[in-house]
């Protein structure tokens, strides 16, 4: 008789399709870009072998290191500005009270639009000559109206993690609203019996309760933030100067601007090194791959 | 039985007893707070809508803040005089074909991780996890060469939907092999033993009974190559083949000015998450967790 988990020439055909797509469009792309890392070539030429050229002229300038920087600076950014807000939101939400739950469905409408619509919205928003928060400060006598957000060295990376965030909380009190929902009531009313407040059973209950939460969320965003092209693309372009030149905007403007492949793949080698040096260590720590798929807080 | 009536007979005291006492200082504030933050996350969507209903005048002599006394459609009309159709289909043509080759690559990839202990499909399993972690970005350049010199399909659709094949494959394949593990053993051995093959073990099995998995990493799927914008902008350049993240760039290169016009492009590119958020809000957001939430 036929053991139900031996394998067979049709299964090893049903795996054939995944695993072609990722070998092709995902696995050996990423080997590649370890190749082009090492040649001169604007795409079109002829390619240059140069050893370590690439890697020498991006650290000894400096360029590498400063988007490396930028871009640990906007995972904690975003990981400071999201995590508080999106933890007590989502508590907030599983709340008993009616109008919570009227407010969950204006809270989660940022996540209807898409990274470049956010991004050319705030844009307009945060306009220097007719944008609305401008606008609203000079009306209020908060501001002088004349603020330029995005065009400020010192301040273009906390204005961008801020939008970021205004994108991403409603997804990650989103995550924090179904893990809450599915603390036991019985918990709190023991708690309760007990006499403890609100401020009380939120530490000793909710914060424990949610602790595999709280890990998916963290794991989210300190990787999500090896991502944000889209909203930076649109909003800076990395810069003013090189204020934003996180390592993906500064790998696509050596690639696809300054036609300089060699470079560009240098910085996304950088980043796909960083991105699974990230996650291994991730997993490690959280046993995310035993992640079980439980909907039922929905 | 008559538990569930007890436990629902608590939740509704609860819930009644929370207006019949005093209000505490904490509800007062908490609901403070959540009016706060009301603002903050749906005041700036409120105001896309508002602006895109505005003339353009009004927008440069009105209270910016405040929905115009005049609402006109203009703007959406202006919208759809640029071509807002043709971006539209290509971004429905590529999302739908996106998702349906990711789900049903990776429902035969699943299957199989779950039903063999296999060494080499194990290995080929954590191959994709780790892929879960690899920035789309980290690959564009090989695969922007790729497209273009290689398989030469650069500027097309199809061009567009291979590689965001790819990379939609990791998350799907896990959330589907955490689902489909869940089905007892028994019943395949069951039917296997009634001689029923991997196809339609698959067919009458997995697939009814990971539905709602299916729909949700479907969801999912969707909305990521509805808003992916690095493969479009990178693979993409004519007319002919735009979809929406890369049409609403464009469109503000050519009226940056009309702010109003780009806030109704901006609203119409999120059309079909709008309805699915009206009509069916719980499997969106249910979607958008895709298997995050434990």
């Amino acid at each position: 008789m036929q053991n139900t988990s031996a394998m067979n020439g049709q299964r090893w055909l049903m795996m054939v399709p995944a695993v072609l797509f990722f070998l092709v469009f995902a696995l050996i792309p990423m080997l590649v870009a370890v190749y082009y890392s090492f040649l001169n070539w604007n795409g079109l030429s002829t390619p240059q072998w140069v050893g370590f050229a690439n890697w020498q002229t991006v650290f000894a300038s400096g360029e590498a290191w400063h988007a490396i920087r930028l871009t640990i600076e906007i995972m904690v950014l975003s990981w400071v500005m999201q995590t508080p807000l999106s933890l007590l939101i989502g508590v907030f939400l599983a709340g008993d009270q009616k109008y919570r739950a009227v407010y969950g469905v204006f809270y989660f409408t940022p996540l209807l639009f898409s990274s470049v619509a956010v991004g050319v919205t705030w844009s307009y928003i945060l306009n220097p000559n007719f944008g609305l928060l401008d606008a609203l400060l000079k009306a209020t006598g908060l501001g002088t109206g004349n603020e330029n957000w995005l065009g400020e060295p010192s301040t273009a990376l906390i204005v961008v993690a801020a939008i970021i965030s205004w994108q991403f909380i409603p997804f990650h009190s989103l995550l924090y609203h179904s893990g809450a929902r599915q603390i036991p009531e019985s918990l709190y009313e023991a708690a309760r019996i007990d006499g403890a407040g609100p401020v009380r059973m939120f530490f000793s209950i909710t914060l424990p309760q949610l602790k595999y939460t709280f890990i998916t969320s963290t794991v989210l965003i300190l990787t999500g933030s090896l991502t944000y092209f889209d909203l930076i693309y649109v909003l800076t372009g990395g810069g003013p100067g090189d204020a934003t030149l996180i390592l993906p905007m500064d790998m696509y403007k050596q690639a696809f601007l300054n036609e300089n492949i060699g470079v560009g793949s240098v910085m996304a080698v950088i980043l796909a090194v960083a991105g699974v040096a990230l996650s291994i260590l991730l997993l490690r720590l959280s046993r995310f791959n035993r992640m079980e798929s439980q909907l039922e807080g929905m | 039985m008559e538990h569930g009536v007890g436990a629902a007979g608590a939740r509704a005291t609860a819930r009644r007893s929370w207006w019949r006492q005093p209000l505490a200082w904490y509800q007062v504030a908490v609901a403070l707070a959540g009016t706060v933050w009301l603002v903050f996350a749906f005041y700036p969507v409120f105001y896309i809508l508002i602006t895109s209903l505005r003339s353009q005048q009004g927008y440069l002599m009105g209270i910016p803040w405040l929905p115009s006394a005049h609402p006109t459609f203009e703007n959406y009309a202006t919208v759809f005089q640029t071509g807002f159709a043709h971006y539209f289909l290509n971004s429905v043509i590529v999302s739908v074909c996106t998702v349906a080759l990711i789900v049903a690559c990776s429902l035969l990839l699943a299957y199989v991780v779950v039903q063999t202990q296999n060494r080499f499909v194990r290995l080929v399993f954590n191959v994709f996890l780790v892929g879960l972690s690899l920035p789309i970005q980290a690959a564009i350049i090989p695969v922007y060469v790729l497209v273009t010199n290689v398989i030469h399909l650069y500027d097309t659709l199809i061009g567009l939907i291979l590689p965001s094949v790819a990379f939609g494959l990791p998350l799907t394949i896990l959330i589907l092999v955490n689902f489909i593990r869940d089905i007892p053993r028994e019943l395949y051995e069951s039917m296997y033993l009634d001689g029923a093959t991997d196809f339609i073990l698959l067919r009458h099995l997995v697939v009814p009974l990971s539905r709602s998995a299916l729909i949700s990493v479907s969801i999912y799927d969707f909305v990521q190559a509805w808003n992916n914008f690095l493969f479009p902008l990178v693979l993409t350049q004519s007319d002919a083949s735009r979809v929406l993240p890369l049409a609403i760039t464009n469109f503000q290169g050519q009226y940056t000015m009309n702010v109003p016009a780009i806030m109704a492009f901006v609203i119409l590119s999120a059309l079909p998450l709008i309805l699915a958020y009206a009509f069916g809000r719980q499997y969106l957001l249910r979607g958008m967790l895709a298997g995050f939430s434990k």
